[in-house]
């Protein structure tokens, strides 16, 4: 690279190492940061045999310096001189892979990882491949850790007798005395599977998928649940009985809670990874077990799942196994003590209606719906709610509008803001399902409610609510049903909700059209600029600028500038600001 | 663990109270119970002290398996008899192992050690409370804690009769049963935390052959507290377990427990809760020191490369711990840390918060840290100095400043020559920093134009005439 030649005495390696030295750790980071300008200056030679050792030799620093430099390394291969030169990057990697914080030491594997791909397959053998085993085989736990992120990298691209020497290591490291080393080994079981020969992943795997399954600690069982998946998908049918079934059985009734919610929270990956037979046979049953589970936090993981399992039934035996298994199971779920299960499984429970078609739902999803629209907990209703869609599909939202009302009432008259927040979110969503006439008598009101709640965020939020209804039902329905309304508030005593009239103004401008905006909002907007408070004034002033395109350019001139001129001489400083900033950008100067 | 709920989503702010309004002090019940099913009422047994001698032993194994019956204690109203039955029977099985002489017959061990695990060890329960604050919440009571606290109660005086003999007892308190132990200190429930921690101190020490077993798990459970889950509600107890085991260490220390000073207990200054149980740990920091004073070096050094960057109640446990190592420091010892040292509390002491500064200001009221500083006074005024004489004009505090004052009385007062040196070339020092400083920035600067210069001279090869424009512009800039 060019920059080396010339320039090599302006930057000596030592003025540059003593910016990595710096005693102010932020400097040192800053440095750290930029170490490939630093590698930059001194040229690809000198990075490899001046810059690298030193970076090698001096590490102890403060885990942020070894982080933002065990990532920077990641990326180095074209600094050091490409491909051929990549090996030189170990030796500070493979000695950040052994520090002891995990963040520091995950990110030295994931920049090994990536840089493995660079290395050639001899390059790989002979320089690579032994850092795993010095790894594999250190004395503090970390190295070890470490290494069982590596081991997936470098198999599929070695001989057949360092393969051998690999799978050794492995072995070696699910039994590791350190219950932290056994963890980081069952958390890359499945990795490590998928790039194995499948005699292998039989003889070997299998051996040691069990072993870390019936684990002392919980820890590590549960970590054995997630490899399981991937185990699964790689064996045949037919071997998954033997090999694969009894451990999983095994653990979805592990004494440990932690493990039985790991298998909940897998459970669709499981169920596909299994196939239908078992399926039918064995999860069916595990997942009844687990949606009775006596620990709130199973249940909920497992109710949480219950659509997905549902619709990846198998075809020819859907509705009965969900009609005589799991909707027994959900009917309790509906009344249980947890209000994170009931809110869980009310999150999934409208998708079963299009599973189930019109009739079941009619029969026995539509009471379950009810039953959690009248829940105590404002969640769950929510839940239902924000998934009306879905059985909207199915059976229309008619057959619930009558629980709906009182449920949507109450939410929107919540005392925590934020639920009224959400609510109010899914209006326009309810609106067009139920039909404007619907809208009107009932919900109407409160949307306007929402107009003057002592919250500014659902303030906001009404105002953006009506334009979205706007843009629903017409420009002639806000005529008659909201414009008028909002027009009225203009005289409230209220100076918050004054202005109010004028977000509302600003947001429904446009979807009304010009004709309504000139004729209705747009006298009441120059009314107000004599209001006594000064930022209800400046909002004048404001929404004139916004509505200004969407006004008649007679009007414009005529009515809006003369309002405008007035404003910039206010005497409140704000008010001329935004009434010049109006007056430029309507180029009304 | 918990699914994050649509309240959560939908409500950051009032989660906390709402949770804290709903609950009035729960207890938990545990996971095992549920695979106890079809319960028989229990019926009670004739009194011990009334059954004849040569019948005693066997009622007492009878009872003790009475007592492996376990309750669902979350429904308070359920089993009502059988729960006094069993209350009664552990009562007089705690009287029984204390009071008498000679009732621990070997056939009793295996009995006893089956109804301890029976009751003790069971997974414990998700967390009512996902981020429990230890500091401020209300732990979660455990619901079967009528029972169980007689079970430790009972465990207790079994391990602490004269006849118990640790030689049988080793066949059933083994590793595995030490490691079930380990994991109930994870309990939220302080009452039993506070039993185990002296259970396992009893084992500790009676059960030579556990000692390395024990300290090896709490080494594991520590670095999984520190780098993996960052939660364990038992550290404090284990670490005043350890505080006593270290005390009883031989000299010369171990390799092995060196390592753990310098690779659990340092690290372990990094935890969130650290308020929670840095009384003990800086106990066992100390404990360490007092035995080997060679090891100063390496703590001191270790605590400032973990010293807190944003936390000012940290940064005051740092310091009070530091004072507590200073106070046992050997001279030689403090001679070796008192550069990299004291540039920290030069820090430390212009803290803009003022809790910080005092701490480390208050380094001066201790006779022995004046002596160390008096004698190094060389060494340490010109580190202080800058920050000292700066604050003293700066900090917002007045109680800071007046401090201050003091202290730079005291120093004025050690080398008096120096002193007056230093307030000479204070101007002159703080120039040359703005000086070095803005070297650094022209260095960098210098650097990040030839990182320009690189990746335009790679498009030079293929667009020469463009990059001769871009060559121009930067130079005309």
């Amino acid at each position: 690279m060019a920059g080396a030649d010339g320039d090599d005495s302006l930057y000596p390696i030592a003025v540059l190492i003593d910016e990595l030295r710096n005693e102010d750790v932020q400097l040192r980071l800053n440095s750290i940061k930029k170490l490939s300008t630093i590698a930059l200056a001194l040229g690809v030679e000198r990075t490899r045999t001046e810059l690298l050792p030193f970076l090698t030799d001096t590490i102890y620093d403060e885990d942020e310096v070894l982080l933002a430099l065990a990532e920077q390394l990641g990326s180095f291969t074209a600094l050091v001189g490409g491909p051929d030169f990549v090996y030189c990057l170990l030796p500070p990697l493979e000695s950040l892979a052994t520090v002891e914080e995990t963040v520091v030491r995950d990110k030295a594997v994931e920049s090994l990882r990536k840089i493995s791909h660079e290395h050639s397959p001899v390059d790989l053998e002979v320089h690579f491949e032994p850092l795993v085993k010095r790894l594999a085989s250190g004395d503090w736990f970390t190295s070890r850790t470490s290494a069982c992120g590596l081991f997936s990298v470098c198999y599929p691209r070695v001989s057949s007798t360092v393969k051998a020497e690999i799978r050794q290591h492995f072995r070696t490291l699910c039994s590791d005395d350190t219950p932290m080393v056994r963890r980081a080994a069952a958390s890359k079981l499945g990795e490590f599977a998928k790039v194995l020969e499948l005699d292998y992943v039989k003889s070997d795997i299998i051996p040691l998928f069990t072993t870390l399954a019936s684990d002392e600690q919980d820890s590590v069982r549960l970590l054995a649940v997630e490899a399981c998946v991937s185990i699964a998908q790689l064996l045949p049918q037919e071997d998954l009985e033997a090999l694969v079934m009894p451990t999983l059985r095994q653990a979805a009734e592990d004494k440990s809670w932690r493990v039985r919610y790991m298998v909940a929270d897998k459970f669709s990956e499981l169920q596909k990874a299994v196939g239908p037979e078992i399926t039918k046979n064995d999860l069916v049953p595990a997942f009844q077990n687990l949606l009775k589970d006596c620990e709130a936090e199973v249940r909920a993981a497992a109710a949480n799942k219950v659509k997905e399992f549902c619709e990846n039934l198998p075809d020819d035996s859907k509705e009965n196994i969900i009609m005589s298994h799991i909707l027994p199971c959900v009917k309790e779920l509906v009344s249980d003590t947890n209000q994170h299960v009931k809110s869980a499984l009310a999150s999934v429970i409208m998708g079963l209606s299009t599973i189930l078609g019109k009739d079941d739902t009619i029969e026995h999803l539509l009471p379950l719906f009810l039953a959690q629209l009248k829940d105590e907990c404002p969640e769950v209703r929510l839940n239902i709610i924000s998934n009306l869609d879905c059985v909207n599909e199915v059976i229309g939202i008619r057959q619930l509008s009558q629980s709906l009302l009182p449920a949507i009432v109450e939410l929107a008259e919540d005392a925590k803001w934020r639920v009224r927040l959400a609510i109010i979110e899914y209006m326009p969503l309810l609106a067009g399902q139920l039909g404007v006439e619907f809208f009107d008598e009932k919900l109407n009101s409160l949307c306007m409610a929402w107009l003057v709640d002592h919250v500014y965020a659902i303030r906001e939020a009404a105002t953006c609510n009506l334009m979205k209804l706007v843009e629903k039902f017409g420009a002639e329905w806000a005529q008659n049903t909201i414009v008028p309304k909002v027009v009225a508030m203009a005289n409230d005593p209220n100076y918050l909700h004054r202005m109010t009239t004028l977000f509302c103004i600003n947001a429904l401008s446009e979807a009304c059209g010009q004709d309504i905006t000139t004729k209705q909002m747009l006298p009441i907007v120059l009314k107000m600029s004599g209001d006594q408070v000064a930022n209800v004034r400046f909002n004048v002033a404001k929404s004139l600028q916004k509505i200004g395109p969407v006004l008649e350019n007679t009007a414009l001139q005529a009515e809006v500038k003369p309002v405008l001129e007035k404003l910039a001489t206010d005497q409140d400083m704000d008010v001329k600001y935004f009434a010049q900033e109006a007056i430029s950008v309507l180029a009304l100067a | 663990m918990s699914a994050i709920s649509a309240a959560e989503k939908v409500d950051g702010f009032t989660r906390k109270s709402v949770r804290k309004a709903q609950k009035q002090k729960r207890s938990q019940g545990s996971s095992q119970f549920r695979t106890q099913s079809s319960l028989v009422e229990l019926s009670p047994l004739p009194q011990l002290k009334d059954a004849p001698t040569t019948e005693q032993q066997e009622l007492f194994c009878q009872k003790l398996q009475q007592c492996c019956m376990l309750f669902d204690f979350m429904d308070s109203v359920i089993d009502l008899k059988s729960k006094e039955i069993k209350r009664a029977t552990l009562n007089e099985l705690v009287d029984f192992v204390s009071t008498n002489r000679g009732v621990l017959v070997e056939a009793a061990y295996p009995e006893i050690a089956a109804m301890i695990s029976n009751n003790i060890f069971r997974t414990l329960p998700p967390s009512d409370n996902p981020d429990f604050d230890p500091e401020e919440d209300e732990p979660t009571l455990e619901a079967s804690w009528p029972h169980i606290q007689l079970v430790y109660e009972f465990f207790l005086r079994f391990l602490e009769n004269p006849d118990f003999q640790p030689s049988i007892a080793k066949r059933y308190i083994d590793q595995k049963f030490v490691l079930q132990l380990l994991e109930l200190f994870d309990s939220e429930d302080p009452r039993e935390r506070d039993f185990l921690k002296t259970v396992l101190h009893r084992i500790y020490g009676k059960f030579l052959g556990l000692r390395a077993f024990i300290r090896k798990q709490i080494n594991n459970i520590f670095l999984r507290f520190i780098y993996e889950t960052e939660h364990f509600n038992g550290v404090a107890e284990l670490l005043e377990i350890l505080g006593s085991i270290i005390n009883g260490f031989a000299l010369p220390l171990k390799a092995e427990h060196k390592q753990f000073l310098m690779k659990v207990l340092i690290p372990m200054h990094t935890a969130k809760g650290l308020a929670l149980f840095h009384a003990q740990l800086a106990y066992c920091v100390v404990q360490f020191l007092e035995k080997d004073p060679t090891l100063t070096e390496m703590v001191i050094r270790g605590l400032l490369k973990f010293w807190p960057k944003t936390c000012s109640q940290k940064e005051v446990m740092f310091l009070g711990e530091i004072e507590e190592i200073l106070d046992v420091i050997e001279p030689t010892q403090f001679k070796k840390i008192q550069e990299p040292l004291f540039k920290q509390i030069a820090k430390c002491v212009s803290n803009p918060h003022f809790q910080v500064a005092e701490r480390a200001l208050y380094f001066w009221n201790n006779e022995y840290i004046l002596s160390l500083i008096e004698e190094n006074i060389d060494k340490i005024l010109p580190i202080m100095f800058g920050s000292l004489y700066r604050i003293s004009k700066e900090h917002w505090n007045p109680t800071i400043v007046a401090l201050v004052y003091n202290v730079l009385k005291t120093l004025m007062e050690m080398n008096g020559t120096l002193f007056d040196e230093l307030t000479t070339s204070y101007k002159a020092e703080r120039q040359r920093e703005k000086k070095k400083e803005q070297e650094r920035e022209e260095l960098w600067q210098k650097l990040d134009e030839l990182r320009v210069k690189e990746t335009s001279g790679m498009l030079n090869n293929t667009h020469s005439l463009q990059n001769a424009q871009n060559n121009n512009n930067t130079s005309a800039k």
